[in-house]
Formats: C-alpha cells, sequence, structure tokens
C-alpha cells in the first residue's frame, strides 16, 4: 500500500508500483548522446546558466507517463530545453528554426 | 506535439548549434568536458578504499572529510559536491540511494550506473533493501543491521566497506583491484576471490 | 533552526505540492515522521529557492535517522533511514 498522501511524481521511495519490478543490474555504457548531455548540463553549471536544481525542476516537471517513458538523458535533454527556453537564453521561434536545420 | 516533446537526439543538436551560434557554449567544450568526465571511475573510490584499510590514520581523516580525503590521493574535488564516507561495520550495512532523482558520488566513482537511476532502485531501496540488495546475491549476516542512506541534498555518499577476510597482508594496489563498484554503494561486499 | 546531535525531530506534514509549481527534497515518506538528529551538515542555499532562479535563503542541512520499518509498517527491526533534511523541515519533536 502506498502512503495516502499527494506525493509527486517522481518522489518514489517506498513506491508499490515498483516494489516488485526487478532491477536490471547489467552495466549499460553510456551512449555518445547520453555523454553529450551529460557534459552540456556542466558546462551550462559551471557557466551560471543554468543549475542541478533547476535542471531537477525542469525534470520534475515532464508529465507522470512521459517521465517514465523516457530514458535517463532523454529527461534531461527536455529539462535543459525547457530551461533554456523559460530563462531566454533561447527562444522558441529560435529553436523551431535550428530544428529545421539539422 | 510540443516543441519539449521533440525527440531528445534532436533537441541536442538543436541546442548545441544555438549554443555555440550565440558563443555561449562551443563544441570544444563540451568534448572537454566529456574526456574530464570520463577519467572519474570507481578505481578511483577503491583507492581511498584500499588505503583506508591499510592505514588507521586515513580511515579516521576519510571518515572525518571524504572531500579532503579523496584530494589526498590526487583525484579532483574541486566544484564537486562535498563527499560524505559511511562505514561498514560488524554491526551496520549502509546501502545509498537517491530516491528523488539520481544523485550519486560521481567525483569518486565517476557515471552512476544504470541500475542506480532506474524507478525500481529508487523506489525499493528505503523500503525493501535486503530485497534490492538481494538482486546482486547479497545477503547480510544475521545480527547486520541496515542503514539506507536517502541522498536528498548537497552531500554525495560513498560506502566504505569491511575489509574480507583473506586479504592479509595484501599491499593497497592488490587490495583496491578487489573493490567494486558496487562495495561503494552497498549493494554488493568486496570478497578476496573477487577480479 | 538549530538542533544538537540527539535532538528528536519531526519532519513537517506540510504538502507545498498542493499549492503550486515547487522543488522540494524532503521525500514524501518522511513528512509528519519522528527522527533523531546524527549531525548537522553544514548550511547551504536553499535548492526550492534555486529551481525557480530566486535568491536562495541558506538552510542548515541535518542528518536525521529514522526507524525504518516504522516508516513502512514493515521490515527488519533495527534497521534504519538515514536523510540529509533542511532545518526549515524540522520540528522539535
Amino acid at each position: 500500500m502506498d502512503k495516502d498522501v499527494p506525493r509527486a511524481h517522481h518522489d518514489l521511495g517506498g513506491v508499490s508500483k515498483f516494489m516488485c519490478e526487478p532491477v536490471d543490474v547489467e552495466p549499460h555504457a553510456l551512449t555518445d548522446f547520453d555523454k553529450e548531455v551529460d557534459a552540456l548540463r556542466q558546462v551550462l553549471g559551471m557557466k551560471r546558466v543554468m543549475t542541478v536544481d533547476e535542471l531537477r525542476r525542469g525534470i520534475e516537471a515532464i508529465p507522470e507517463a512521459d517521465y517514465h517513458r523516457l530514458s535517463y538523458y532523454r529527461r534531461w535533454m527536455r529539462s535543459i530545453a525547457d530551461n533554456l527556453l523559460v530563462k531566454g537564453v533561447i527562444t522558441e521561434a529560435e529553436l523551431r528554426a535550428a530544428l529545421e536545420r539539422i | 506535439m510540443t516543441l519539449l516533446e521533440t525527440d531528445g537526439e534532436k533537441l541536442l543538436a538543436a541546442v548545441r548549434d544555438l549554443l555555440a551560434a550565440k558563443s555561449l557554449v562551443s563544441n570544444a567544450e563540451i568534448a572537454e568536458r566529456i574526456a574530464i568526465t570520463d577519467a572519474a571511475n570507481p578505481g578511483q573510490g577503491a583507492r581511498m578504499v584500499a588505503k583506508a584499510w591499510t592505514d588507521a590514520a586515513y580511515r579516521a581523516r576519510m571518515l572525518q572529510d571524504g572531500t579532503q580525503a579523496a584530494e589526498e590521493l590526487g583525484i579532483p574535488m574541486r566544484g564537486a559536491p562535498p563527499l560524505g564516507v559511511l562505514e561498514n561495520t560488524d554491526a551496520v550495512h549502509h546501502l545509498v540511494v537517491c530516491t528523488l532523482c539520481s544523485c550519486y558520488p560521481r567525483a569518486v566513482l565517476g557515471y552512476p550506473p544504470f541500475w542506480f537511476k532506474s524507478a525500481a532502485y529508487r523506489a525499493r531501496g528505503v523500503r525493501d533493501p535486503r530485497g534490492l540488495i538481494a538482486e546482486w546475491g547479497t545477503v547480510l549476516p544475521a545480527g547486520v543491521t541496515i542503514r539506507v542512506v536517502d541522498s536528498t541534498a548537497d552531500y554525495r555518499w560513498m560506502v566504505l566497506p569491511r575489509r574480507p577476510a583473506g586479504t592479509e597482508g595484501w599491499d593497497e594496489q592488490r587490495l583496491a583491484a578487489i573493490v567494486r563498484e558496487g562495495d561503494m554503494i552497498g549493494v554488493t561486499v568486496p570478497v578476496a576471490a573477487a577480479q | 533552526m538549530m538542533f544538537a546531535a540527539g535532538a528528536t525531530v519531526r519532519v513537517k506534514d506540510d504538502w507545498p505540492e498542493t499549492r503550486g509549481p515547487v522543488h522540494i527534497r524532503t521525500p514524501h515518506y518522511l513528512r509528519g515522521l519522528q527522527g533523531t538528529v546524527v549531525r548537522q551538515l553544514g548550511t547551504y542555499p536553499n535548492p526550492e529557492d534555486l529551481a525557480f532562479a530566486r535568491p536562495p535563503a541558506q538552510r542548515a542541512l541535518y542528518h536525521v535517522t529514522f526507524d525504518q520499518p516504522a516508516v513502512w509498517e514493515e521490515g527488519s527491526a533495527g534497521d534504519q533511514l538515514l536523510v540529509e533534511i533542511y532545518e526549515h523541515w524540522l520540528e522539535p519533536a
């Protein structure tokens, strides 16, 4: 039984749904995508553009179904883009244009 | 589909292009950061453990201030969160988890493993720690209690596991070779035969 | 608020999540529960503020133990949880 409280969906300690889920203990190598996202987050932090707290807030804002569906670093990337937009570092128009070009 | 729902690889490429065009983040800076991050690995934590096993004064310093103890061994800690070290004894076994995200002692162990970041690990650690470590075949001796450490804030935690029997007289290098990533998180315990 | 090592504390039974967008580092499973302070871990800028780019309040951070079976009404006697909790989430018990 879960505690009957208004739990945020990322707040996973003891959540019943996962108590019977086996853990995949195998090592899974990071992809180039993973490492680049990780590095990007660090560089943005070092340059004081975005903190790790803002990263977490952005991840926690991902709707529950997407949160569990997206891989770890895809959650990061969504949050990084979200934060850069919210902070006005990039605009939606710029992002759309950049996506067209790749 | 909203802009944020765009495939992550495409978002990354577009964001990188924009940040480079604005001279905010260059490709060289990202490549350099990858190289630095790649250098951190569990072998660093293992060296700390091996030294703590053979040098009582170092062990005391490590438990007092993990960051300083890491720096003593040449592990770069500038800009890293404070490191706390928790000692396993014959009465208490520690298990590290981050139920809220994936806080991990990266500076001394490298990238967190896939399992540490999984919903199953994050959910089960605080509620069924014995069932969880059994996934690695780990069974604690009778009379040992578990202390589950939920990394919720500014510290990062690693475990100082107990030195296994059968390692008498081993030098630091030989000892470090048997200390695995999982031993320093608490999902496994070191054994003399492991390589 | 200052708490000494060994002090008995209670985690506030508060749910800011219900009042708007927040970023909270006090796990849901501890709210309203009693624990024991091990030690203070220093003072840090409040992540609840940092997450929204607000100038952060400095908050004392405590390491607090909880009886683990009591949290879940199941478990192994003597097992504990050890969790970092910010001062503003703790009150004397």
